[in-house]
């Protein structure tokens, strides 16, 4: 294959622990007079779009924001619960940036850019110090200084946390600083805006068609740059943690626009959450899984035993953690805990009305630890636990099963996190950068606020200093009538097919495809399955879909029907990419690449690269694209849980 | 989870866009399971209205978690419906009986101005924190985390003042459609903070000043604001709003 001209990733020279500061002296300055004359779009006011466009706005650029909802503070970064980390070392344990730079390549089981993620680790220390500043609420212990805990099996506490609302204090926090800036007036605000297309005008990324979500109407913003911060694509599964609104459209608009799309079947499915209750339900709840801490998790040993739990003796439960993995037992990481307990719903010993959930159980630690003590602990988690399902987890064991949480796979970015369409840049969730094939507990909070605090300000910088521009503007360049035009066709014809499925139908089986055939684990005769049914239902859309309502008015239902639209599409994407990575890593399993121990099996001869997409027409296979990994700082080894 | 359906009829406030007045229109809603959240409900009456090909329900929503503070809207007269420290959205079906008749209204507050059927416009939320709901520090120039110790209890009496997720159930149960609960919790947490004294003065009288202006009643101690707030905001915030501005007029 020839080298990749495109997916140069402009990582610095010289030792990992000096590139990014040799690289921001090598990057262009833009003249503090000259900021003034840029604009900027940032969409979306998560952690990383929120910080992102507060910062340039203090830095004297002229932003352009957008968010779906009615406010900026309702991005579902708000809803984060565990904490950030931060390699401030203050628990005195032996932490380090290299340690957490080490945990973070490794979690991700050796498929993320060793560059990228040494920064990340560096910059962790500067969010923490930047949000005490902001007037974050962190947790703090008698003396007054910053509490932590170690979150998600890390052997260091560094993990910094506020309550179990770690993300809403994080996010409100960015959220004033881009109030002060709105205030200023360096910031103009959209809020109830949705992307539907990246423009394009000589090659550069320019501006965005927008769909006012009140009136309906179409329209167009210009700018020098463009920077999504739209978030990942875990809805593409219907049920995920994800909020409602979370949707792919923003950053697969840019992947058909020339943007690559990286690691898309990188998705991550969390251990402990809810249950599904029935057809009906719309969303599915985290639960931290500090709960793994106390927890122990359990199904019967009979398949279809409909007793109740308290019925069940001992000895006719089944610790299958605890047995299988003795070492660390309920403690195995997130896609271990994850493929378990659906192993041991599809042998039939799921609990539950449905079979599709497993026993998480408090009454050894409450007998142990007495019930003040694990009140102390996971007290608003059982409440919350409560609310939902009705059942005390004081007195019966609570039921959990395996949700989709977080899409490490996102638009390619290089090492100044711009993406193949020039003055295109990607953060947060949305970019495909730090994590991997399989993201560490706290580790998003640290990634969204590094990207739009720390390094966007930088590298936005350096594009802008050295990039010459032609005048383009909303009224005259051609480009963006061809935007409008594009989006009012597409609009129209979802209205105008008048079949008899509605929208959320068609979501609801495009989930359990991918639920099934690439979910937590995947074999390529599934996965083949999967492509065919996926195209079928895509096609079945187009033509039977029913969308009520008109364009030009409040309408939920075409919002949702263009973002299902999107993810029939970035399904089959998500599949090839799976079918094409032959080798399990991380969150990524397919049985026929395991070890002995059932763990994922790398092929780090053939895949030790990240796969870029790059869309090709409708109906078309994409074409592949490669970027090698090299490892300079850390050795590959095999993750080992027994 | 022991599993059942109960049948309701609601009373829906339905509004178009720009139609000056609405009205309640009565919709069934047959075999709801009771594990379901009150807006899970209301996706299956839209469905089923869908069906018919009419027009869905619109209101407000996204994490369906309780914290990201979008959705809202009265139920039998309570904001977030009956049931304590709850948004709608985690609102479940057992704690409504077979063949009860639900109505669901949108908040009601001149600053929050109809847009369509239960969706309002609470952008005067926003507008109140561009006045002064921040600190004023760049990205950038920090001091070491640690370098200034906060005791315990005075993070965590700011912390559950920063709770507040500006749903505005506080407005909509409010008599005069005050918005103090709201603005006190901002004003507390950043009051309480050694970081956010600097501003004090300035930040209490810029955002009483905009909550005015954005058309905002005046607190009259009913405490209805307090019972109604999902996250238990506590109205000894509303003192210490009051303690701060004439500490503020009078310096």
């Amino acid at each position: 294959m020839k080298p990749d001209t495109k997916l140069d990733s402009k990582t610095p020279d010289g030792p990992l622990v000096d590139k990014w500061d040799r690289h921001r002296f090598n990057l262009k300055l833009v003249n503090p007079a000259n900021k003034k004359k840029f604009e900027i779009i940032v969409v979306g006011t998560g952690l990383a779009g929120a910080s992102a466009a507060a910062t340039l706005a203090e830095l004297g650029y002229h932003v352009k924001n957008f968010c779906i909802q009615d406010s900026p503070r309702r991005a579902h970064s708000i809803a984060a619960q565990g904490g950030i980390n931060a390699a401030k070392n203050y628990a005195n344990d032996g932490d380090s940036a290299w340690r957490l730079f080490y945990d973070t390549i490794k979690g991700g089981d050796f498929r993320a850019r060793e560059a990228n993620v040494y920064r990340l680790a560096q910059l962790s220390c500067n969010i923490i110090d930047h949000c005490v500043a902001q007037g974050i609420p962190f947790a703090r212990d008698y003396g007054g200084f910053l509490d932590n805990r170690s979150f998600g099996g890390a052997q260091v506490s560094r993990t910094f946390y506020a309550k179990g609302q770690t993300g809403q204090q994080l996010l409100l926090g960015a959220y004033s600083a881009l109030m002060r800036q709105v205030s200023t007036g360096m910031v103009k605000l959209f809020p109830r805006r949705e992307m539907m297309d990246l423009v394009i005008v000589d090659g550069k990324a320019r501006g965005i068609v927008v769909r006012n979500l009140i009136t309906g109407e179409i329209e167009t913003y210009d700018a020098h740059a463009v920077v999504l911060a739209t978030g990942g694509y875990g809805n593409v599964f219907n049920l995920s943690t994800n909020a409602m609104a979370s949707n792919v459209t923003a950053s697969f608009r840019a992947y058909k626009r020339g943007a690559y799309f990286a690691n898309p079947c990188f998705t991550q499915i969390h251990p402990t959450c809810i249950p599904v209750h029935g057809t009906f339900q719309s969303k599915l709840t985290l639960m931290s899984e500090s709960l793994r801490n106390d927890g122990r998790v359990w199904v019967p040993k009979k398949p279809g035993d409909k007793r109740l739990p308290a019925d069940i003796p001992e000895s006719e439960r089944d610790y299958y953690l605890e047995n299988k993995y003795p070492s660390f037992g309920n403690l195995v990481p997130r896609d271990v805990a994850s493929r378990n307990a659906k192993e041991q719903c599809d042998m039939g010993k799921g609990v539950g009305e449905t079979g599709l959930a497993v026993y998480l159980d408090f009454a050894d630690a409450i007998k142990r630890n007495g019930k003040s003590v694990i009140a102390g602990k996971y007290g608003n988690l059982f409440e919350m636990y409560e609310k939902i399902s009705g059942d005390n987890p004081y007195k019966t064991p609570m039921m959990i099963y395996p949700a989709v949480h977080y899409t490490m796979g996102g638009l390619w970015v290089d090492y100044n996190l711009m993406s193949t369409i020039q003055g295109l840049f990607v953060l947060g969730e949305a970019n495909f950068s730090d994590h991997g094939a399989n993201r560490l507990g706290a580790s998003a909070l640290m990634q969204g606020l590094a990207d739009g605090y720390f390094v966007i300000p930088y590298t936005i910088g350096g594009y802008l200093a050295q990039t010459s521009f032609s005048k383009v503007n909303v009224q005259d360049s051609m480009e963006f009538k061809q935007g409008i035009d594009d989006v009012q066709k597409r609009i129209e014809k979802l209205l105008s097919i008048n079949g008899k499925r509605t929208v959320s139908e068609f979501h609801r089986e495009l989930g359990l495809i991918l639920w099934d055939y690439c979910g937590m684990s995947r074999n390529e005769e599934g996965l083949l399955k999967a492509l065919s049914m996926v195209k079928k239902l895509r096609h079945e859309f187009w033509e039977n879909v029913y969308v009520p309502g008109t364009g030009n008015d409040l309408n939920q239902s075409l919002e949702n029907a263009g973002r299902v639209a999107d993810f029939l599409e970035f399904g089959e994407l998500m599949i090839n990419d799976a079918l094409a990575r032959k080798e399990s890593c991380g969150c990524h399993f397919n049985t026929a690449f395991q070890t002995e121990e059932n763990e994922a099996k790398r092929d780090d001869e053939n895949f030790c690269h990240v796969a870029a997409w790059e869309y090709t027409g409708d109906d078309q296979m994409p074409t592949f694209h490669k970027e090698s990994l090299s490892f300079e700082n850390v050795e590959l080894s095999q993750r080992s849980y027994k | 989870m022991i599993s059942k359906s109960i049948n309701l009829t609601l009373k829906v406030w339905r509004q178009s866009r720009g139609e000056k007045k609405g009205h309640l229109e009565t919709y069934y809603a047959k075999d709801i399971s009771v594990d379901m959240s009150f807006l899970e409900m209301i996706d299956v009456v839209n469905e089923d209205l869908t069906k018919i090909h009419k027009e869905p329900i619109a209101f407000d929503h996204d994490c369906r978690e309780g914290i990201c503070g979008m959705c809202g809207a009265v139920v039998n007269g309570r904001a977030h419906g009956h049931e304590k420290e709850t948004t709608l959205c985690q609102l479940h079906m057992r704690h409504f009986s077979d063949g009860a008749t639900i109505v669901i209204e949108p908040w009601r507050s001149r600053a929050f101005p109809l847009i369509k059927d239960l969706v309002v416009d609470r952008s005067a939320l926003d507008k109140i924190i561009q006045a002064g709901g921040f600190i004023s520090v760049n990205a950038g120039g920090a001091p070491d985390a640690n370098a200034l110790p906060i005791p315990r209890e005075v993070a965590e009496t700011a912390f559950n003042a920063a709770a507040c997720i500006g749903c505005g159930a506080c407005v909509a149960a409010c008599p005069n459609a005050s918005a103090m609960l709201f603005v006190s919790a901002k004003i507390s947490q950043l009051a309480l903070l050694p970081q956010g004294r600097p501003e004090g003065a300035k930040r209490v009288q810029a955002m009483v000043r905009q909550m005015d202006e954005c058309g905002f009643g005046n607190c009259s101690n009913e405490t209805e604001c307090e019972v109604e707030c999902p996250k238990g905001i506590s109205i000894l915030n509303i003192a210490r709003l009051n303690r701060e501005f004439l500490k503020a007029e009078f310096s």
